[in-house]
């Protein structure tokens, strides 16, 4: 029971006191600070997690009530905690992921003048984050789930003196309230039909079939509206690749590990309800293999090192969204953690090179850095060849599980899926081959000042591929022997009650599909190497890129378009009310008012014009007139 | 014995009085030297001690208390024409002008 708070506390410790004090203590006791926390909450969890599978029922979790939050009539939530199997396996991944980025920003973030704010808002997001997924109620994951935007918001402005960083900081903010209306509909209809927000009780009633099926879908697609903010799917989709700005750490941590993952949890999460609405199922599988392709086609075209991974991600959570809307939650759980392992690593590896290159992000700026950077070299390459899946790495087997899912499920949705997967190959070795192949093209800094990185980061990048290369241990496919395999699926078993089990099919399909994966793999090294390394071919200017080309590195004008659709007719009504309304009616009314008083004023003036045989006339004239008046009436 | 002021009616005293207020009146109105302004203010009370005068005889007034008060009126009348002169001089030595609609700052 203590457990989960001190989990929560000790990130939340560490937030006020560097954010309290940090400005006056020394930089190695804010950046440990901030990096004990963390791991401390990730051994706690880890104890946890040993209780849990011992325990004796095995869909029961840990339950913590701090206090009653609200109680209005037939309103009551509870500050309340659970932390069950799902809930555990989240804490780990942000715990574990998040303490090894803290101690790599330690070294990235030293240099910088705001060391201690950056400390205390990853602490500060690692405490919301925890809310999010150990919340027993859902309004305990909408305040992890705000609390999380305000620090992506925080940490994407945070050098907020380059005025382009504020406002993609402000994109993002306001692409995820727009998601986050949507959940708090959903929120609103799931009280409203069932008088409670707590998951143990909402999650059975939703389960049981008393629901008619169109609140079913109304509530799924409303939640499906927040995840789809916050998990950057189309078409709110736009904000993750400009949440670049941010430090790298900040794009390992939160756009790519954790944060993005919460609408892949929340629907894990409402399972039952998901299970039940096949038509929200659908809009999931297609909004994901949609973004999945778009992702990764405009991914094929970035040269900065860090927009290929941000689209790459969204191409990643694309595909969790397709294992979702094919039923298939563990798939979609798996990638999940495995997808946190290789993209950290890559993300804090493209931090490597960037903190090598002094703060140079440009592809074409780099090449041949495979000399001098040998840890971030072989880190990155291993990172690059798990998210492409080569065999036996965590990428691979975590791909082909919702690659056959999708077989399961819908041979067009798996065609798909596969060219989503094979672009993947095409852009991640395109951006490797150039960046750490080929000769040097930078010539404002000299090639002997490259460096490799201190321990601090490169020991995360190598923990970190030592993840990405035994992640699939977690979920091995069947074929391989039942002793080892599944282990997440019977994990997660009891927490997805509904999930039906997966028909199984021949191993020898499931052979033939796995091969077609590796040939298609095979190909795209050969291909890419053959350009890249070959070759040595470098990614064309931007003014001499062919038109189709430059369709996809324009990102399909998709940021012009909204421009137009949305924030155009808005200025321009906001203009219209400025000019019309503000300042002619409302200006001229107020104006009205004092020109009269100043009109009336001007009058009565002149009667007071100094003038004394004019005061007299008047005095004499009012004199006779009330004499007058006396005389004749 | 024929008294001179009995031979009169007493509608002339009033009409001559009346015509020398206005006399006065309208050259304080309409004249802007100050200095006949303050004669056309002396002539205004001279009209109205002329009345004082003439309805004390006429109405019958044994103590006279008309007649006394036109003197306190003259007392009055000259204590003003001494302070109002004396202004005169000061603002004629501040701005070189005895006319009077030139002293108009009091409008600002």
């Amino acid at each position: 029971m203590n457990s989960i708070g001190l989990i929560l506390g000790l990130p939340l410790a560490g937030f006020l006191i560097n954010g309290i004090f940090g400005k006056n203590l020394p930089k190695s006791i804010v950046g440990w600070l901030g990096t004990f926390t963390v791991l401390a909450s990730f051994v706690i969890a880890l104890g946890v997690f040993n209780d849990l599978r011992h325990a004796a029922i095995p869909s029961e979790g840990l339950h913590f009530k701090l206090f009653t939050f609200l109680n209005i009539e037939n309103f009551n939530v509870d500050f309340s905690f659970t932390l069950d199997r799902l809930s555990v396996m989240m804490t780990l991944i942000i715990t574990g992921i998040g303490s090894l980025i803290h101690l790599y920003s330690i070294a990235y973030m030293h240099e910088d003048e705001g060391f201690y704010k950056f400390f205390a808002y990853l602490n500060f997001f690692i405490f919301n984050m925890l809310m999010l997924v150990l919340g027993a109620n859902f309004l305990m994951l909408f305040f992890g789930w705000e609390g999380v935007g305000l620090c992506s918001y925080l940490l994407i402005g945070f050098w907020y003196k380059n005025a382009e960083y504020g406002k993609a900081a402000r994109k993002a903010f306001i692409m995820n309230r727009i998601g986050d209306l949507g959940l708090l509909m959903g929120l609103f209809l799931i009280f409203h039909q069932y008088q409670s927000l707590d998951y143990s009780i909402v999650l059975p009633k939703m389960a049981d079939g008393s629901t008619s099926q169109a609140m079913l879908t109304a509530i799924s697609m409303c939640l499906f509206v927040g995840a789809m903010g916050k998990s950057a799917q189309i078409p709110l989709y736009t904000w993750l690749p400009d949440a670049m700005a941010g430090p790298t750490p900040v794009s390992a941590l939160i756009h790519a590990a954790t944060m993005v993952t919460a609408g892949v949890y929340l629907v894990v999460r409402c399972e039952a309800l998901f299970y039940l609405s096949p038509i929200t199922n659908n809009v999931i599988l297609w909004v994901g293999l949609a973004t999945s392709l778009m992702a990764a086609l405009i991914g094929l075209k970035q040269n900065d090192i860090k927009k290929v991974l941000a689209y790459s991600t969204v191409s990643q959570l694309g595909l969790m969204f397709v294992a979702l809307g094919c039923g298939a939650y563990t798939a979609a759980m798996f990638h999940l953690a495995t997808h946190a392992f290789f993209k950290a690593l890559l993300f804090l590896g493209s931090g490597s090179v960037i903190h090598a290159m002094h703060h140079e992000q440009d592809i074409r700026q780099m090449g041949g850095l495979k000399s001098k950077m040998p840890i971030t070299y072989i880190t990155f390459l291993i990172g690059t060849l798990a998210i492409t899946g080569f065999p036996f790495l965590s990428g691979f087997f975590s791909k082909d599980e919702i690659l056959l899912a999708a077989f399961d499920h819908n041979k067009i949705v798996y065609v798909l899926s596969v060219i989503s997967a094979t672009i993947t190959g095409l852009y991640m070795f395109r951006m490797f081959f150039v960046t750490f192949h080929g000769t040097y093209r930078n010539h404002h800094h000299s090639f002997d000042k490259v460096h490799e990185s201190p321990w601090q980061m490169s020991l995360p990048l190598m923990i970190l591929a030592v993840l990405s290369v035994l992640g699939g241990l977690l979920n091995l496919p069947s074929y391989l022997g039942h002793n080892v395999s599944m282990k997440l699926s019977h994990w997660l078993a009891p927490i997805l009650p509904m999930a039906e089990s997966h028909a199984e099919m021949s191993h020898n399909t499931e052979f033939m599909l796995v091969g077609l994966v590796v040939l298609l793999f095979v190909l795209v090294v050969l291909y890419t190497r053959n350009k890249y390394v070959s070759k040595n071919a470098v990614p064309e200017e931007d003014a001499l890129t062919p038109s189709t080309g430059k369709v996809l590195a324009n990102k399909f004008y998709v940021d012009e378009l909204y421009d137009m659709v949305f924030v155009k007719p808005l200025e321009l009504l906001s203009s219209l009310v400025d000019n019309m309304i503000d300042s002619k009616l409302i200006g001229g009314l107020i104006a009205g008012v004092s020109t009269l008083l100043l009109a009336i004023s001007g009058l009565n003036k002149k009667i007071q014009n100094g003038n004394i045989e004019y005061y007299l006339t008047f005095m004499v004239l009012a004199l006779a007139l009330f004499l007058g008046f006396n005389l004749f009436f | 014995m024929l008294n001179i002021f009995q031979s009169l009616e007493i509608s002339h005293y009033i009409y001559l009085s009346c015509v020398l207020f206005c006399i006065g009146l309208f050259g304080v109105l309409f004249r802007r030297n100050a200095i006949i302004l303050l004669m056309c203010i002396e002539l205004m009370l001279n009209a109205v001690n002329l009345l004082f005068a003439a309805f004390s005889e006429y109405m019958g007034d044994k103590d006279a208390n008309g007649q006394m008060f036109v003197f306190f009126i003259m007392v009055v009348a000259a204590a003003e024409a001494a302070v109002g002169l004396a202004i005169l001089v000061m603002v004629y030595r501040n701005t070189r002008k005895t006319d009077v609609s030139f002293l108009d700052s009091l409008k600002d």
